[in-house]
């Protein structure tokens, strides 16, 4: 295997949210809803990023794109610690990275046109460009995402969910960025428009040659637009692997217990699904050592010890637990048949 | 336990309409079918196909005349529901037919304790003495799986997780055993692993008591986990109906396979299997159906004439299990399209 520059990596990435309480608003305690994350993502690369809610996945991608500042670690964008960055020197990277909503209705100005909502960022990023080119590379970035040129026109609340993502994706497009972080940009959509827009995202990240991390909590919709897929679980990275890899040979006993649990209209009927044990355990108090072990039907003694590390098992295959002695069941075969993703 | 052949719910012909500014607006369109004891009905269709006012209806919980209108009948032991008067209607809520919603948080008095919140659902119905309600809602809070349930019983909705309040609200619809439970999405505002462990105590309760469950969805996945029998509706219509692995596997129409395909698989995670199959175009407005069979703008066997002039009946076609509303199902161009979509 190459070794790639990653476009954008975290190093020991930590994001604390502080709990108050009281009227005095005293902290309490504090979430580590990102805990000491190192990711790597490579130009050109779709990484899905799954875990249930609460996981930290949002947090994650709104640290690496320093729409929130971190509480520790560094973000290396294109060789840059934009985490040690000013304001100033933090301008241009932020055209570079977009993002784009689960929800795009509540992320679009209801009382802004299409051309207004799309013209934004050039505004903010190109103010040297005429009101006319505005228009003009607004109008065609609608057309190249689906929509008819005429709708530049139109109110948020005149298009339908599938249509207003179409929007929302556009809108990332107009400032010519290299990276999306996408945060459920399909979740809520019904399942024939969740095509159309997963068709999308992989029809611009091959033409433009976009870096995507796809945050979902959606194992299929990984399964389908991923080329590598990280699992999360209490703010940190469980398993990271090669999207085949992670279903034909999960490694990590919460993703087994995932893949269990992932409904699917083929699979779905008569496999043996591990249904978890325990409640989620408290972000404010989680256990010692591996943060999955209340759950885990694999844990040991040595699992409350301390935090197993992610270590490679295989070829760009990581996985953050101690015990390398047990084979977890997969949600597939490996079927040579399709060719794999490269 | 009940007969596991005998028809518990029957509905026929249900329709319900709307009032609004543009006068009334049908929204279900005659809906049909029987649902026996023990038995799983899947309902399943895009966002606005017209499930929850399906289950509304069936519940008697939609706005007042005029606001809505029902007409139909919808049967449980020989008891049209939609004659009954409110006052009866309220005495077969619980113990005939309960429902569960897809949003916990909404069917839950927030002010309440979760365990007065059952006793309240029993007391209605049942003559019982303090003493015998607390052990029945101990029993119940055991039933569905919840941990420490003697003090649990004391705590409010909001300490609770997503998944113990489901819990709560599975645990009062079956409070007084009903015939037909009504699952309204109940697992969609759920994690896949809560959701999982919610199923899997449906299935459980479901067969200790012999019930008959109605589980809307819109999600395939979730149906191959829980459905013996499939409806598909589109429109406000059942547009094919059948066994579970029939529609899933050999889905006769156009529409059904539209969504099937469009759906991503885990068979084929991480390979490169191309784009997803989509659907062209909308679900059309209640108030603006097209001539003809509702789905013929958007499907890609639609003839002009044959399918624009009437709408097709749900009828068997050759396969009197598993009727569809597609006047071309039986033409041999659409049954060669369907052997190419197997696998
Ligand atoms: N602004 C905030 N203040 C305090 N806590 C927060 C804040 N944002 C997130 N958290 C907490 O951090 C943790 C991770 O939240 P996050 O939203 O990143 O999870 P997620 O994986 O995106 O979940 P979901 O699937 O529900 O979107 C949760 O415990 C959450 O309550
Ligand atoms: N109280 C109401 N008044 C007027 N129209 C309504 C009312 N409730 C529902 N409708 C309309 O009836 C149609 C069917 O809605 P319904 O809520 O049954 O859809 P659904 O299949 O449950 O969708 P979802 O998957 O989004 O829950 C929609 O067009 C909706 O706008
Ligand atoms: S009736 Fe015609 S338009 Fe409707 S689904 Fe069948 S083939 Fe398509
Ligand atoms: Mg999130
Ligand atoms: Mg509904």
């Amino acid at each position: 295997m190459t070794r790639l520059k990653p476009l954008i990596e975290t190093l020991g990435l930590s994001k604390h949210f502080a709990v108050r309480q009281g009227l005095l608003g005293r902290a309490t305690g504090a979430v580590r809803a990102v805990d000491e994350v190192n990711l790597r993502i490579h130009r050109g690369e779709v990484v899905g990023l799954v875990g249930e809610s609460g996981s930290g996945k949002s947090t994650l991608g709104r640290v690496m794109m320093m729409a929130e500042p971190p509480s520790s670690g560094s973000v290396i964008y294109d060789g840059y610690d934009i985490a040690a960055s000013t304001p100033r020197q933090l301008h241009p990277f932020r055209r570079k990275m977009q993002m784009v909503f689960q929800d795009p209705y509540s992320s679009l100005n209801p009382r802004m046109t299409v051309e207004d909502s799309l013209t934004m960022p050039l505004r903010f990023h190109q103010p040297e460009m005429s009101a006319r080119a505005r228009r003009d590379k607004a109008a065609e970035v609608l057309e190249s995402v689906g929509l008819s040129r005429s709708t530049i026109t139109r109110y948020p609340h005149e298009f339908s969910g599938g249509q207003r993502q179409r929007i929302g994706i556009a809108r990332a497009l107009m400032v010519d960025p290299e990276f999306i972080m996408a945060d459920e940009p399909v979740s809520a959509l019904d399942v024939s428009v969740q095509a159309q827009v997963l068709n999308l995202f992989s029809e611009i990240r091959t033409r433009l040659g976009l870096t995507l991390l796809f945050v979902t909590h959606d194992l299929a919709v990984v399964g389908h637009i991923a080329d590598r897929v990280a699992v999360m679980y209490l703010g940190q990275i469980m398993e990271i692997a090669p999207t085949r890899a992670l279903f034909a040979a999960p490694a990590h006993p919460y993703t087994e217990t995932l893949l269990s649990a992932a409904p699917d209209p083929v699979l779905g009927r008569n496999r043996k699904r591990i249904v978890m044990k325990g409640e989620p355990p408290s972000p404010m108090n989680p256990p010692s050592g591996c943060v999955f072990r209340t759950r885990c039907p694999y844990a040991v003694t040595a699992c409350a010890q301390a935090r197993p590390l992610l270590v490679e098992r295989a070829p760009g295959h990581a996985t953050a637990c101690i015990r390398d002695d047990i084979t977890l069941t997969p949600a597939v075969r490996d079927t040579p048949k399709l060719q794999a993703h490269a | 336990m009940s007969d596991l052949s005998q028809t518990v719910l029957s509905v026929r012909n249900l329709q319900v309409s709307f009032r609004g500014g543009d006068g009334l607006v049908r929204v279900v369109h005659g809906v049909d079918f029987d649902l026996k004891a023990g038995e799983t009905l899947a309902l399943v269709g895009e966002s606005g196909s017209g499930k929850s006012v399906t289950s509304f209806a069936l519940m008697r919980l939609l706005p007042d005349p005029p606001r809505s209108q029902i007409s139909g009948h919808v049967s449980i032991g020989g008891v049209d529901l939609l004659a009954l008067s409110d006052r009866d209607m309220e005495k077969m809520r619980g113990p005939r037919i309960a429902m569960i919603f897809q949003e916990p948080l909404t069917s839950l008095n927030p002010v309440h304790r979760i365990g007065d919140q059952i006793a309240e659902a029993i007391r209605f119905h049942r003559k019982m003495t303090r003493r015998e309600i607390e052990a029945r809602v101990l029993e119940l809070l055991k039933l569905v799986g919840i941990p420490e349930p003697a003090k649990r019983m004391r705590a409010y909705p909001h300490e609770l997780s997503g998944g113990m309040r489901q819990r709560v609200v599975i645990a009062i619809a079956l409070a007084l055993e009903p015939d037909v439970l009504i699952a309204d999405e109940p697992t969609t505002a759920l994690d896949v692993t809560v959701q999982a462990q919610i199923l899997d105590l449906l299935r459980e309760l479901q067969t200790r008591t012999g019930m008959a469950m109605l589980f809307i969805t819109h999600d395939f996945g979730v149906v191959a986990e829980v459905a013996d029998r499939v409806m598909v509706m589109y429109s406000g219509r059942i547009v094919e109906e059948g066994a579970l692995d029939d529609v899933l596997a050999r889905p006769r129409m156009p529409y059904t396979r539209g969504l099937l395909a469009s759906v991503p698989r885990l068979e084929t995670a991480g390979l490169d299997t191309g784009p997803l199959g989509t659907i062209e175009g909308f679900v059309p407005s209640p108030n603006a159906l097209p001539p003809g069979c509702s789905f013929a703008p958007r499907c890609a066997f639609a003839q002009e004439g044959l399918c624009t002039s009437a709408m097709p009946e749900l009828a068997a076609h050759g396969q009197p299990h598993h009727p569809v509303r597609c006047v071309r199902a039986a033409d041999p161009a659409l049954c060669a399209d369907l052997q190419e979509l197997q696998p």
